[in-house]
């Protein structure tokens, strides 16, 4: 009884007596949640055009932070080294389609899966070889980043809040309304959503798979440019970040991996699931459960829809 | 010249439906298996310790995940996991019954581990793909979590690490300190022998039939009459099991102690890439694809240095560290250029030509 107790009352009790202490785990949860959800948008993207399930994107992230870092160091203005960041991850874009896809075309789903953990080892390597492998600081001052942190008093405590989360929260949000415009009302934007309802009719219509193919990773490299700022902005830029990449799985497979809202919701989900749940619930098994509940809360959303939340309906036919 | 299947006629169904039907190819396996155990007195420690008790050990791994991802058409990525329990579960039979001998607990730790497989791999009825390699993510983190947080298991040792204590077979030290890696070899050699006899056998059989049918469409094999629930989870038990032994081959055998961190999600996705590289869905291509991805790191950390140092270019232990990450991420790509179905698609092509030779077909 003690441990029913334990689990079904107490943490409510505790929920109900310290509001504000709910509202600061809570809100800690939605910022984390925007930036999982801004690195599953990566993922999302990728897949949605190419089917790629792109492990990569982990490792895009911190490589787009680490160019941007390592050439400020060198002494390059801080906008000058955004732009040349940008321009790197469309490099790797091009190069990406014409090494790792363009012969692996038509191949199973796993083979490219495994073409984007070689990427991924090749990223490792050669970004630690031009730019170091020790850890960095995020060069918030230079871009205008806000830091600093705003008090409010409710609810009968404080409530604190960085203003580098609100920022990230912001930029996250416009980033995504952008692309959400970008996709429902650009000519290429048509042409992505074409490619990804079926890649052969696209092609019947004139459609340039290789150019689309491009511009995904492209976009897929500035979400990882945005993500990798705003992550290494509030821990650091390091080879460990790709960690989070891991993180954004659960996202995923909660929003079904086609689905840019599925990605948006999912992410916040498993933030304050995840928040809430090692800050209430962690204690009684000695904490540390950050590191799988996700996975868990995911596992048990897929049971009632194996398909994610927003995922396309799976129909299995002989 | 030698390689020719003329003259070998097969008069009844069983020697039609052998594993190996060619003579030469029987008489290679046994020279391949007589050379194994000859190189444990010919090797030095070195070559045993740090190349071939380790491939043996990746090799036995993939096997059991490519009885799970190449035969049954399930991917998984926590395979780590599922060796850290075989690993755990045999440190704590050995040490509470220390009489019985080590072998029969190796064996028996597999079993332990399967059940953990069984487990996890439920939700593989209703979820499939991309999305199964996500949920058994969940395996991965929640049992090393497991393994960190359970004293336990480590019998509330103050280091938490595993330590492998001293063990003997027929007098003759095969575990802990005392033991040369000569000993440990041939253990770990006729182990690996053993389980993957055992599973060519059953991935020959209709229990391999079942699961390959699951794998190519399992709607289709469901009408047939394979129930893919059991079939799914035999799977998973089995390939747990592989692995499972593994792990516990790895810690004891090998590295003769280790930390969690050993089965961390890193090893899965090198027993992965193992599988992948080596070709799903065989047997022989688990071997080729431990060999490549355990032992091209080591041969690229001897062969660079020698290849830079006559240019005058010296280079640091981490550039070596960074080139190595780069040549290996570079080669997984190319090789899934050149030859998607792995190593083991390579082997059978190369077969196929000497057998033919000199005519093309």
């Amino acid at each position: 009884m003690d441990i029913l107790y334990k689990i079904f009352i107490e943490p409510f009790v505790f929920m109900g007596e310290a509001p504000d202490l709910l509202i600061q785990t809570l809100w800690e949860g939605l910022v984390s949640g925007v930036l999982y959800a801004l690195i599953a948008l990566g993922f999302v993207l990728i897949f949605k055009a190419s089917g790629v399930f792109n492990f990569a994107q982990g490792i895009m992230v911190v490589f787009a932070a680490l160019t941007l870092v390592g050439l400020y160091e060198k002494g390059v203005p801080a906008f000058l080294a955004l732009i040349l960041a940008v321009l790197v991850m469309l490099v790797l874009a091009v190069v990406v389609e014409r090494v790792v896809l363009r012969p692996l075309v038509n191949q199973p789903d796993i083979i490219l899966f495994m073409a984007t953990f070689g990427l991924t080892y090749f990223l490792i390597g050669f970004g630690e070889l031009i730019f170091g492998g020790n850890p960095k600081e995020m060069i918030t001052d230079a871009l205008f980043l806000p830091q600093g942190t705003t008090e409010l008093d409710m609810l009968g405590g404080m409530v604190r809040f960085q203003h580098l989360d609100i920022a990230a929260a912001v930029i996250a949000s416009i980033m995504i309304g952008l692309l959400a415009v970008f996709f429902s009302k650009t000519r290429i934007g048509r042409a992505l959503r074409a490619v990804a309802d079926s890649h052969k009719a696209a092609l019947s219509v004139g459609i340039s798979l290789n150019q689309i193919w491009v511009i995904v990773w492209f976009a897929a490299g500035i979400v990882a440019l945005v993500a990798g700022i705003m992550w290494g902005a509030r821990s650091g830029v390091s080879f460990s970040l790709q960690i989070i990449a891991l993180k954004a799985l659960p996202v995923l497979i909660l929003g079904g991996f086609t689905s840019i809202p599925g990605a948006i919701i999912g992410g916040l989900i498993i933030g304050v699931g995840e928040k809430i749940g090692e800050f209430y619930w962690g204690p009684l098994v000695g904490g540390g459960v950050e590191t799988w509940l996700a996975y868990v809360i995911a596992l048990l959303f897929l049971l009632y829809r194996p398909q994610g939340l927003f995922g396309e309906k799976i129909i299995e036919r002989i | 010249m030698l390689y020719r299947e003329a003259g070998q006629f097969k008069t009844n169904y069983v020697a039609d439906s052998a594993i190996f039907p060619l003579r030469q190819d029987r008489i290679g396996l046994g020279l391949i298996i007589i050379a194994a155990y000859a190189l444990a007195f010919l090797g030095n420690s070195f070559l045993l310790q740090a190349v071939m008790i380790p491939f043996l050990v990746f090799s036995l791994a993939s096997i059991g995940l490519n009885i799970l991802t190449g035969y049954t058409g399930l991917l998984s990525l926590g395979t780590g996991a599922f060796m850290g329990v075989g690993a755990y579960a045999c440190y704590k039979l050995m040490t509470a019954f220390p009489e019985v001998n080590v072998i029969v607990w190796i064996f028996v730790s597999g079993f332990f581990s399967a059940a953990i497989g069984a487990l996890f791999g439920l939700p593989s009825l209703r979820i499939k793909g991309f999305y199964l390699a996500v949920a058994t993510l969940a395996a991965q983190f929640f049992l090393q979590w497991c393994f960190i947080r359970i004293p336990w298991l480590v019998n509330y040792n103050v280091s938490g690490a595993l330590d492998a204590p001293l063990r003997t077979l027929f007098g003759t030290p095969i575990m802990g300190p005392n033991a040369t890696p000569q000993t440990r070899y041939l253990v770990v050699l006729t182990i690996v022998i053993l389980l993957t006899w055992l599973a060519s056998n059953l991935v020959h059989g209709r229990i391999g039939r079942m699961w390959i049918a699951i794998r190519d469409m399992d709607l289709a094999a469901e009408l047939m009459g394979i129930r893919p629930l059991q079939t799914k989870l035999l799977a998973f038990a089995v390939s747990s099991y592989y692995c499972g032994v593994a792990g516990a081959l790895l810690v004891f055998l090998w590295y003769g102690g280790a930390e969690y961190d050993v089965f961390n999600i890193n090893q899965s996705f090198f027993i992965l890439f193992m599988v992948i590289i080596g070709g799903l869905g065989s047997l022989i291509g688990s071997f080729f694809g431990a060999a490549l991805i355990f032992i091209l790191p080591i041969v690229l950390g001897i062969v660079l240095p020698a290849i830079m140092s006559p240019f005058g270019i010296s280079v640091g232990a981490d550039v070596i560290e960074h080139l190595r990450f780069m040549i290996v991420g570079a080669l997984i790509i190319f090789f899934l250029i050149v030859e998607p179905h792995g190593l083991a698609r390579l082997w059978q092509i190369g077969k196929q030509k000497l057998l033919v030779w000199p005519f093309p077909y």
